[in-house]
């Protein structure tokens, strides 16, 4: 750090002003980077290929159920698809990449801090991820695994050596998300800007710190379940295994204690993104903001106190069943204050429908269908016929793809600009949130009528009855994939040849738009920012709008050098 | 300390100009150092908490199912082994509290010698801990999936079911906790080798308070274990 | 069947309804779908309304502040638990009723297996097909010999996971008569998209007919006892009659040709080997299958293994002796899922 800082202080005289993409170069100094930019980058780039694959894999599911009997491969190939589909948007994509990509790159900068608060660590998650990672392609070339990704007991003991190895990935894997949840958690106690008082946090900022308690607390269960199940492989300790007086039902609690809250770990930063998307883009200020923050809590403690209502036919005692019952109801009442209040952020507002407000519009259409649809399977009797059908599919689908997947890729459209410095292509963003729309749409809600009429999950072959909904499904699936590959397609084109990025082209009013240079210094900040309003206080953000003749978005503004430096370092605790 | 790091510098390039060689540049105090490794090290603690809990609800399903076996099991476990490593322990908690005392006076050579005796003490516990494990490997008592206990008073344990459970919890309960209790020697060893070198001072002594911290959460969770196999 | 089926689910969401807990359940349904329905499209009119009459005129726009709601906060807070509560409370009552069996119902074991169903009624008889009479409640009592099933009847609304070290009941009573699909719906493995069943509602007098003729009469000749067994016992499941490749070898011409066997050592089939393949089928493994067959097999009394091995032989053209009652065979269904 110590050279580059030299390099950077006026050592190279380069046209371009130094930054933290160019203050270094070659692989090596991205490989050992303790710049939490970097790092967050590196992260994006490894989520995104595993969103490839699974998406492919997802492709080729759809694809073998256009018709029913074979279509392009067998029942044990079929059984490997979607396990691997499910494992690897699981815990390979969508649980690391939010907190590990955007809560990595924006959380410190919209925090005023030159760094999280243990940069080492955070590469050290990264690697871990990574032979996690590793680790997870050794099983699948190893084959075998078709035990679904929920790896219940019995049936995943009788399965090979492939699958011991495969939990063991899901093991490493866990230890990266606590120790990036612990980071987060340490860096927004202790590393935030002077005048960033608790009420003033941007509510990304909320969201991946729920996020993070659920992370630290739910992840090592997981860990443990995971061990113990190599252990019941390896050393028969007759904990899961009926034949040795072990109980699959308790397997069952143990992987959804964490599986439930995990999904909380993927929905909660969704959350934050569509705070800051629909504040930015109404250029208002989030209506209700402690509810919608108190709320991201709320649902993280709550989420610890469901799980088994994925377990209501499984065998569990009644009585858990309806305690569980309750409270997953109880868990549609903060998610449905966020959806009012959003709504309400955009009463009266400046409603600019750029593409990432898109996406948070579809998100709120889309999150909306999979909530309710929770609350559906959530309701005791009505479960009983929709468990393990395609309606949970559907269910899912729409919270996870259509709630945080367009959650991300908002977030991600949104933060382009700062991360690469470049603009992307509006209209073909424009074109791309169309298709994906219209394309989820056909995909998934095809599978919630095919789920109440009775069509399981998990089937390989079906009767004819389904045949037409299933084809509506699959062709959904095709105009999806479009969407997201013209989505890639013109991401890396604006890598080479995108226009250059202002400072804070969409006008908004949290840091790293208004104190951070187009493209970040190396350090984040010239100077320490002393925080005076809140993060969404448009009407006293001047500096975000200049003289007015920007384009209406804020381009006009140089905004980097406007905040006073802090007076005392010692307001920072 | 914090006075001379101050982040109202105007210019970047001097922000690092003087600061203590301990402090890392994206701090602004050796506090806020201090206070986030402290505030990590508990979170950390909060995760290893959890991990046991997986396993003592487990051992607690198991026991109310098939209380009668627990019991004979248990009683097969020599107490008096299992109380010398508890007080083993017990010491060497008090021991590594001592080094955190010293490093705070300055005393180096004494921080280094109390560390010095946590890492015996941990060797005893571990080495008591190999003869009971040997001990039940002779008579055949392995997790659940190889049960075959003979010989003795282990006799009896065959015909009664379910007691093989009791040491697949024993075993990887223990295992578990001996593999922390590895793992914190390492870090302890290298400890003591950045204490013996004059690493630490009064200034900045956060690397031993928070091993000190993962050291007195094996030693607790021990002292959970000891009555629930042994005793109970 | 299939188009019977077709013919009978007429509307969008569920299938027919062919049980006594099915109505309760349509209308809990219903009631919670079109609550959404109306909370959805409220959010979604407001949002799309907002996001015209509020689009941007100009770059510079600054909007007004909007005062906070304290009523309108509580509004969506309270509204929402209210609602909440009563789905809770009724899916609650429905619940309980899912679960408890009349007194009176009528009892069938019911055994899951890799990839099969076997329902046992109370005087002995075994069957892949789930016969019960109609208007009258049915209680089953199931068991897994291997792995965890789940069973479900969509047209009664029921589901039941089926496990491995316990008994786990399900019980209805059937409103129509017709024949309606079983699945399994828990992931059991590479057949699990196969492992259907009919449930055939009959009135009561059919139905006891049908019992007494299902039974293994002591004197049905061997092979059509044996074609019986195998489809009680769901060898169908993984071994076809025509040649084709499944899970396990086809039994077509399995009957005194070579085997191969996974260690290398080779043998003719004759009786001998068929019996051992079906007790202890995990002792010689041909060669390219894997050892999937499931033990359970070695409980079959002596007849039945008898006559599935006398079955077996019949579709081999090198059993000499082979009898007219080949001829007289019914086509035979291969696994369900078509
Ligand atoms: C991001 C992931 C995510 C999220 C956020 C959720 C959110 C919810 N989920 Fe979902 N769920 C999954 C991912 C997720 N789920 C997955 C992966 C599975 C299947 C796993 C498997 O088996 O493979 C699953 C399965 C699943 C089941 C088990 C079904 C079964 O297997 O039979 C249940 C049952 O209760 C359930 C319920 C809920 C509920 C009540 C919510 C709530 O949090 C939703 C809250 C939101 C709203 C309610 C909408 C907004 C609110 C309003 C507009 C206000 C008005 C509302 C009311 C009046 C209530 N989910
Ligand atoms: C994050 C979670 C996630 C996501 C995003 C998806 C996305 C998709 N899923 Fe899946 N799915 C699961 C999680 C997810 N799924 C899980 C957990 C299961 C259960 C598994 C089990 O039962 O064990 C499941 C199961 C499942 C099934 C049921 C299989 C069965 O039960 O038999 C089906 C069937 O249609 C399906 C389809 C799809 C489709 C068509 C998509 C599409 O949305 C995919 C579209 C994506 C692409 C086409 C890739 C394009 C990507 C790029 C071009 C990369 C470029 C990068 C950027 C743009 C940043 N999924
Ligand atoms: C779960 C799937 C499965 C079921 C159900 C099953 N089998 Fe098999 N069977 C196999 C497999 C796989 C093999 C080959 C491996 C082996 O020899 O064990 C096999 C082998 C055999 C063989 C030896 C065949 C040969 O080609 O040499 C016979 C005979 C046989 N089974 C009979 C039966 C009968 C009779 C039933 C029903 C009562 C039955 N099987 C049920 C999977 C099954
Ligand atoms: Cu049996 Cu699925
Ligand atoms: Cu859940």
């Amino acid at each position: 750090m110590e050279t580059a800082h030299k390099e950077a202080s006026g050592v190279t005289k380069t046209e371009e002003a130094p930054n933290y993409l160019n203050h270094e170069s070659g692989i090596w100094s991205w490989l050992t980077t303790l710049d939490h930019k970097r790092i967050g980058i590196m992260y994006a780039w490894a989520v995104a290929f595993f969103f490839l694959v699974g998406g492919l894999l997802a492709l080729a599911v759809r694809m073998e159920l256009f018709g029913p009997g074979e279509t392009i491969m067998g029942p044990d190939a079929y059984n490997q698809t979607f396990t691997l589909h499910g494992i690897i948007m699981i815990f390979l994509f969508l649980v690391p990449a939010t907190p590990a990509v955007l809560g990595n790159f924006v959380l410190p900068i919209q925090l005023g801090a030159k760094d999280v608060a243990f940069p080492r660590l955070n590469l050290a998650s990264w690697y871990i991820y990574m032979i996690g990672a590793f680790t997870a392609i050794a099983a699948i070339l190893l084959g075998d695994i078709d035990t679904g990704w929920t790896f219940y007991a019995p049936y995943s003991l009788q399965q090979g050596s492939a699958v011991i190895i495969m939990t063991a990935s899901v093991f490493v894997i866990g230890f990266s998300s606590i120790l990036t949840g612990m980071n987060m958690i340490v860096t927004i106690h202790k590393m935030r800007a002077p005048g960033l008082t608790w009420n003033r946090l941007p509510l990304f900022v909320w969201s991946i710190y729920a996020t993070s308690i659920v992370q630290i607390l739910a992840t090592p269960v997981i860990g443990i379940t995971m061990l113990l199940l190599i252990f019941e492989q390896v050393l028969q300790i007759g904990i899961f295994d009926p034949a040795l007086g072990g109980d699959p039902i308790l397997f069952q609690h143990f992987f959804w204690f964490y599986s439930h809250p995990a999904v909380y770990i993927m929905i909660l930063p969704g959350f934050g993104i569509i705070s800051e998307l629909i504040a930015t883009f109404s250029r208002h200020r989030v209506f209700g903001y402690r509810a919608i923050a108190l709320s991201s809590v709320a649902i993280a403690m709550l989420g610890f106190l469901v799980w088994g209502h994925h377990m209501f036919v499984s065998g569990q005692s009644a009585v858990s069943s309806i305690i569980f019952s309750l409270i997953t109801f109880l868990i549609g009442i903060p998610s449905g204050i966020k959806i009012f209040n959003w709504i309400a952020t955009m009463y009266k507002g400046s409603i600019w429908l750029q593409t990432p407000m898109l996406y948070a519009l579809s998100f709120l259409f889309l999150f909306t269908i999979g909530g309710l649809t929770g609350i559906v399977v959530g309701v005791l009797a009505l479960d009983i016929h929709l468990h393990d059908t395609y309606f949970v599919v559907g269910h899912f689908h729409y919270v996870m793809m259509g709630g945080m997947v367009m959650a991300l890729l908002g977030g991600v459209h949104y933060w382009w600009p700062k991360m690469t410095g470049r603009m992307y292509n509006e209209t073909a963003g424009k074109i791309a949130v169309a298709l994906i729309f219209v394309g989820f749409n056909l995909t998934f809600f095809s599978q919630l009528i095919m789920g109440t009429k009775g069509m399981p999950r998990r089937y390989y072959d079906y009767l004819e009855q389904f045949t037409a909904l299933h084809q509506v499904s699959t062709i959904g699936s095709w105009i999806l994939a479009a969407g997201l590959f013209l989505v890639m397609g013109y991401g890396l084109y604006s890598l080479v040849r995108g226009k250059k990025a202002p400072a804070n082209p969409w006008g908004a009013a949290t840091l790293e738009w208004t104190n951070v240079a187009a493209i970040p210094d190396p350090h984040n900040f010239k100077r320490t920012p002393l925080v005076t309003r809140g993060p969404y206080d448009f009407h006293l953000a001047d500096e975000v709008f200049g003289g007015g003749d920007g384009a209406g978005d804020g381009a006009a503004v140089r905004a980097p050098d406007a905040a006073p430096p802090a007076p005392e370092p010692k307001t920072a605790q | 300390m914090a006075t001379d790091t101050a982040v109202a510098t105007p210019e970047a390039d001097e922000s690092h100009a003087h600061h203590p060689p301990h402090l890392q540049h994206h701090f602004v105090s050796s506090e806020q150092q201090f206070d986030s490794a402290k505030l990590g090290m508990w979170l950390f603690l909060i995760t290893e908490i959890l991990l046991f809990s997986g396993m003592f609800v487990a051992y607690t399903v198991y026991r109310a199912w098939h209380p009668e076996a627990f019991t004979e099991a248990s009683a097969t476990l020599d107490w008096v082994l299992g109380g010398v490593n508890t007080l083993v322990l017990l010491g060497s908690s008090f021991t590594v509290a001592l080094s955190i005392h010293f490093a705070q006076k300055d005393d180096r050579m004494k921080a280094f010698w109390n560390l010095i005796a946590t890492l015996a003490l941990a060797g005893v516990f571990m080495v008591i801990k190999y003869f009971e494990w040997t001990a039940k490997f002779e008579h055949g008592v392995f997790p659940a999936g190889f049960f075959d206990p003979h010989g003795g008073y282990y006799e009896t344990l065959a015909s009664i079911p379910y007691t093989g459970q009791f040491f697949s919890i024993y075993f990887v309960m223990t295992g578990i906790h001996g593999l922390h209790v590895l793992i914190g020697m390492g870090v302890i060893g290298w400890i003591a080798w950045r204490t013996f070198r004059g690493h630490f001072s009064s200034e900045y002594y956060t690397p031993i308070e928070i091993t000190g911290l993962y050291w007195h959460l094996v030693d607790i969770i021990w002292i959970f274990l000891f009555p629930l196999l042994y005793l109970v | 069947m299939v188009s019977a089926l077709l013919a009978q689910s007429n509307s969008v969401w569920l299938p027919t309804d062919a049980s006594t807990l099915a109505p309760e359940y349509d209308s809990l349904f219903y009631f919670v779908l079109w609550t959404s329905v109306v909370i959805f499209v409220g959010v979604v009119a407001a949002m799309v309304w907002f996001a015209y009459k509020y689009r941007r005129q100009s770059p510079d726009e600054r909007p007004e502040l909007v005062e906070e709601s304290k009523l309108m906060e509580i509004s969506w807070v309270v509204i929402p638990t209210i609602l909440v509560l009563i789905v809770f409370t009724w899916g609650f009552r429905a619940f309980i009723k899912f679960g408890v069996a009349p007194p009176d119902a009528y009892q069938i074991d019911v055994r899951a297996q890799q990839w099969s169903w076997l329902f046992t009624y109370p005087d002995g008889t075994q069957s892949s097909e789930l016969h019960v009479p109609v208007d009258r409640p049915v209680r089953l009592k199931m068991n897994s010999t291997d792995v965890l099933h789940s069973f479900a009847v969509p047209a009664f609304r029921i589901k039941q996971d089926v496990l491995p070290n316990r008994y786990s009941y399900v019980w209805f009573e059937s409103t129509k008569t017709g024949t309606f699909k079983v699945y399994c719906t828990e992931y059991c493995g590479t057949q699990h998209s196969g492992m259907l069943a009919d449930v055939v509602v009959q009135s009561q007098s059919d139905f006891e007919q049908w019992l007494q003729e299902a039974g293994t009469p002591e004197d049905m000749p061997l092979p059509e006892l044996g074609q019986r067994v195998y489809q009680q016992q769901g060898c169908q499941a993984c071994h076809s009659l025509d040649g084709s490749r499944m899970v396990g070898p086809t039994l077509q011409n399995a009957y005194g040709t070579e085997r191969q066997f996974a260690d290398g050592s080779s043998t003719v089939a004759d009786e001998n080997y068929l019996r051992q393949s079906i007790l202890n089928p995990g002792e010689r493994v041909v060669e390219g299958y894997q050892n999937v067959m499931p033990a359970s097999y070695s409980s079959l009394s002596d007849r039945q293994v008898n006559a599935l091995v006398a079955f077996i032989k019949e579709q081999s053209d090198a059993a000499e002796g082979t009898t007219a009652a080949n001829s007289s065979q019914p086509p035979l269904q291969g696994s369900a899922a078509q």
